[in-house]
């Protein structure tokens, strides 16, 4: 049997309250959890015989104020939360994690220390460490993280959307792994489609694939990438699917791909059928090569009609 | 094979005019493990060039991701690598936990532990037994599946499937243990040993399979790091590293077990690789089962799940392939706003035609079973 | 009719029928056989579905191929391409005819001989038929103008070539042996020194024989050198384009080639139709008490069979060589060593 008090070791949650009632517990959500409470079960340790007495100890010893009232309702809270304590804790209230500025962490004050304002933002959640940056600093802050803090395996790159944002819509995050401090750290740039965000493939040659998958879904660029082409979907793919507001059923990319089977804007519309036409023109250059090499970079952000 | 009459005369023109031929290989070829597709330079059967393309089986997994409820991803994530459904569940739900908070209970726990190390060895069995063929002996298929089969009946018995499993929840299990599941998961592992055995006794020493692979597909420990390559495939390349160990998760911390490592950085290595793990997937298994707590099963969480405002956690378990990995950011709704998956095969891929350049066509087929991919997780 | 009409053309056109229609109903079954040894190899069944234990699956097979479209890729050579298959068949068969199945008329005593014809240089005459069927599947891999089929015909004409020379060499042994290059003669031979090739002049013949084995498989494009038709390498290699019957006749012209190899090494190396220890007095019931037409041809079929059995397991045991190791161990081993074999043989021979 394990030990009940651990928690998932690889979330080295930021501070250590564990005895500390949760300010959020509102008693909308105590009655809500009632009921679930009631059906854990025999698993359930605590009883609630202990807490009840330091609790009408502490009440006795104010019972002769007015504040009697208000005393019960501090004691409630206080054994509920002891009981809280007491129980394992997956029978606890999931304590939600939180962003915690992070910038007295020793490897964010180095980052910060060589690149000063290279780093825009330092803090924790759930136990990750994420550095914002800028993007002008982000080649020379991975080589660094590499080179110098043992940060030697890339784990991941990606991009992701925001398009509700003021500046800086796209973003690509990093998740790098250190070995000797068994630490992960992930770096975050922001960018917008117009921007360009360095390649990393000259600090680690992985970064190839990752980075033309950003391209490819998000549209992100990346400056010195050495074949920044699409990975997944198809060379002329119209879009960037990953973005928001692309359809989840698809735009028109027919015409663009077969001009001799489609008219003009004439090709399948986001849900609506494919709107192939069976019939082949009647006379097809032989001579002429099918399928539109460019990918059409104008018109890929736009949403289907 | 040598190079003398390709070697320019002063002119620069090969004595014979010789040219180098493209190959395309896939993406419907019997080696290529699904829908990849490399186009090869080759010259005779010497592999000057590598250029996979992938993405014949890209459905927007991520897109998906997003639409519905974290509840209702889970079944997204069985269908990535579909030949390791359990880790890929993990991963997921692992994730979400961190996300939200949730505290898994002991006996989930275990029982998570004991799905994820019978899907590794599932998937090893897969793997063992498409590489197999792929250099050309073709009985081990069918005796890895003969063993495989039994997981696939356990997993059958525990949630209803045999390959998209959906057997983990955010929180905990959806379901306990059918009576009489632990013995027959212990008559299995009792007789794994000796199936692996059997295994190795067609193929480790076998001169052929040695020649074969000894020396062919090296990957160096540098360049193993430097493309991101991450599981059996690492601690084939001499880096001892498994994040069951690392950043220990569920049970494995409870546990004992051995990570192997080999140092040679070949096919042959890799291959001992997986066989060991095999062998070290079974000793967990056993003593999970003994050691399985009684207990609940899920652990409290809201009715609801709902991702905190401007959140985002990355959680990354050791998969049988590597390490397979989500980014999940929430913005305060039922779904995640964004859900990347970190697929493992998708980075072990990428290092293909620099292990690829200069060997022969037969090797190209044993480089790309020793990668052990699976199209559905890099394509997603 | 006269005699000399049924002695030189019924008799050898009824020998004829029979032998191709025994081969071919050999081959049919030796493909059940395989799959079924292959089931039993691998904890599997096999073919169980076609009549009592799969017995009619072999004609299933052949009735399917028979009656599939058959492609001829519209940029193929067409006449190289159906030239192919016919230069795999044909030599594989026509070997047959110097095979002895059954001792000659004058050890039975009979009015016929149990092969179809002696010639006297019967050794060259295998050899020089065997070469050809190489011309087939070249023609076949390079007709049908795709990459994967011209990298298997590359690989089978590098690969038959190259354990041709072996093989020529090793069988220079028996004829040593022997002193005549009729097969028949041969035969003849290991009956009157009453001894098999296999163990005269221990371990020459020995030695001798297991290259001709391993060089035999090679030349049949068998496991573990089946790399013309590498199936995870080259798609299927030289008949990766061929279809219905076109494919049947590759897949015939394999199966036959290794009965002819599987023919020729048993009566070069194993007796042909002589019972095991024809030297050995007391072993004589081997002979069954029957009569020694059947009696040699039980044997010789027996014997054939053990063979055939032997590349079934190899198929079910073995990896696949790669090309340039496969060309190592031809050139670099078997060749010194057939070379050296022939040397020492014919040393022993003149000396003893």
């Amino acid at each position: 049997m394990s030990d009940p008090e651990e928690s998932k070791p690889d979330t080295t949650s930021p501070g250590e309250p564990e005895e500390s009632p949760r300010p959020a517990t509102g008693e909308g959500e105590a009655k809500a959890e009632a009921p679930i409470e009631a059906s854990a079960g025999e698993g359930a340790a605590a009883e609630p015989v202990e807490t009840p007495e330091t609790a009408e100890e502490e009440a006795a010893q104010k019972a002769a104020a007015a504040a009697a009232a208000k005393a019960k309702a501090e004691a409630a809270a206080q054994a509920k939360a002891a009981a809280e304590a007491a129980k394992p804790p997956w029978e606890r209230d999931p304590r939600v994690p939180e962003w915690q500025e992070a910038g007295d962490d020793p490897l964010a004050a180095a980052v910060a220390a060589q690149h000063g304002d290279g780093l825009l933002a330092a803090r924790t959640f759930a136990g990750d460490l994420a550095l914002d940056l800028a993007p002008g600093a982000l080649r020379e802050v991975a080589a660094d993280l590499k080179h110098s803090h043992g940060y030697t395996l890339l784990v991941d790159i990606c991009g992701a959307h925001y398009p509700d944002r003021e500046e800086g819509d796209f973003e690509v995050v990093y998740h790098l792994y250190c070995f000797e401090q068994n630490r992960r750290v992930r770096l975050r740039v922001r960018t917008d489609e117009h921007g360009e965000v360095p390649s990393v493939v000259s600090v680690w040659e992985g970064a190839n694939w990752p980075e033309r998958e950003a391209w490819d879904m998000f549209g992100i660029r990346f400056a010195d990438h050495p074949d920044l082409t699409r990975i997944l979907m198809w060379e002329g793919f119209n879009g960037h699917p990953l973005r928001k507001e692309f359809p989840v059923e698809g735009v028109d990319t027919g015409a663009a791909i077969y001009p001799e089977y489609y008219e003009e804007e004439a090709g399948p519309v986001a849900g609506t059928g494919t709107g192939w036409k069976p019939t082949p023109p009647p006379e097809p250059e032989p001579s002429e090569p099918a399928p539109a090499d460019e990918p059409q970079e104008a018109g890929s952000a736009d949403p289907a009609p | 094979m040598t190079e003398s009459i390709e070697t320019p005369t002063p002119d620069g023109e090969t004595l014979f005019g010789l040219e180098e031929m493209e190959l395309n290989f896939g993406p419907q070829h019997p080696a290529t493990h699904g829908v990849l597709r490399l186009k090869l330079k080759v010259d005779g059967e010497r592999i000057i060039g590598c250029y996979p393309i992938i993405g014949y089986l890209h459905r927007g997994t991520e897109k998906l991701f997003e639409l519905s409820p974290f509840f209702q991803n889970i079944p997204h994530t069985d269908r990535m690598d579909y030949v390791a459904a359990a880790t890929n569940n993990l991963a997921y739900v692992g994730a979400v936990e961190k996300l939200l908070g949730l505290v898994v209970p002991p006996r989930a726990r275990y029982i998570r532990t004991i799905l994820s190390e019978l899907q590794r060895l599932s998937s090893h069995l897969l793997w063992l037994a498409t590489h197999a063929i792929d250099i050309g002996a073709m009985t081990p298929f069918f005796y890895t599946f003969r063993e495989r089969e039994l997981i696939l009946d356990l997993f059958e018995e525990y949630c209803g499937a045999r390959l998209t499993l959906n057997c983990m929840r955010p929180g905990g299990q959806p379901y306990d243990l059918p009576v009489g599941w632990t013995d027959r998961c212990r008559e299995l592992v009792d007789l794994f040993p000796a199936a692996i055995e059997e295994y190795g006794g067609l193929l480790t020493e076998n001169r052929i399979w040695k020649k074969r692979t000894i020396g062919v597909g090296v990957l160096t420990a540098e360049k193993a790091l430097a493309y991101g390559v991450t599981g059996p495939m690492l601690r084939g390349s001499g880096i001892q590293w498994d994040l069951r160990k690392a950043m220990p998760y569920e049970a494995y911390d409870e546990v004992d077990f051995d990570v192997p490592v080999f140092h040679n950085c070949d096919t042959y290595d890799r291959y001992l690789v997986r066989m060991e793990e095999m062998r070290q997937s079974t000793r967990i298994l056993d003593q999970c089962l003994k050691q399985l707590p009684e207990g609940p099963i899920m652990g409290k969480r809201p009715r609801v799940l709902k991702a905190p405002k401007d959140s985002e956690v990355y959680h990354g378990i050791e998969g049988p392939k590597g390490e397979i990995g989500f980014y999940i950011v929430g913005d305060g709704k039922q779904q995640p706003y964004r859900c990347r998956v970190r697929p493992p095969s998708f980075y072990n891929l990428q290092v293909l035609p620099d292990m690829v350049e200069g060997l022969l066509l037969a090797d190209l087929v044993a480089v790309i079973g020793t990668t052990d991919i699976v199209l559905g997780e890099i394509d997603r | 009719m006269p005699q000399v009409l049924i002695d030189h053309l019924l008799m050898p056109v009824l020998k004829i029928g029979v032998v191709v229609g025994m081969v071919m109903g050999v081959i049919t079954y030796l493909v059940l056989a395989e799959r079924k040894i292959l089931g039993f190899i691998q904890v599997r069944v096999g073919p169980n579905r076609v009549g009592p234990w799969g017995l009619l699956q072999p004609i299933a097979d052949v009735a399917k191929l028979l009656v599939k479209e058959d492609v001829i890729p519209r940029r193929a050579v067409k006449w190289a391409f159906v030239l192919g298959p016919c230069l795999v068949v044909a030599p594989a068969l026509v070997i047959f005819a110097v095979v002895p199945f059954g001792p000659p008329s004058t050890v039975t005593g009979g009015e016929q001989n149990w092969f179809i014809t002696d010639i006297n240089v019967g050794l060259l005459f295998v050899l020089a038929f065997a070469t050809i069927g190489v011309y087939g599947i070249i023609l076949g891999g390079w007709a049908s103008n795709s990459k994967f089929s011209l990298l298997g015909g590359l690989r089978s004409a590098a690969q038959m070539i190259s354990y041709e020379v072996p093989q020529g060499f090793t069988l220079v042994v028996p004829l040593l042996m022997a002193g005549t290059m009729s097969l028949n003669g041969i035969v003849m031979a290991q009956y009157e020194q009453q001894v098999w090739f296999a163990f005269k002049f221990l371990p020459l013949g020995l030695l001798a024989f297991f290259i001709y084995l391993v060089a035999g498989i090679a030349e049949s494009n068998r496991n573990p050198f089946d790399l013309p038709e590498a199936e995870s390498e080259l798609v299927a290699g030289f008949h990766t384009e061929y279809s219905g019957m076109r494919f049947a006749l590759f897949f015939l012209g394999e199966y036959a080639n290794m009965i002819v190899i599987s023919a020729v090494a048993v009566t070069l190396f194993l007796g042909g139709w002589l019972p095991p220890f024809p030297n050995v007095g007391w072993l004589s019931f081997l002979g069954l008490g029957l009569p020694p037409a059947i009696a040699g041809l039980f044997w010789f079929t027996f014997k054939l069979f053990c063979f055939l059995f032997v590349y079934i397991w190899f198929r079910g045991t073995f990896p696949r060589y790669r090309f340039d190791q496969l060309m190592e161990l031809g050139w670099k081993w078997l060749i010194p060593l057939a070379f050296a074999n022939v040397l020492l043989t014919g040393l022993v021979k003149i000396l003893l």
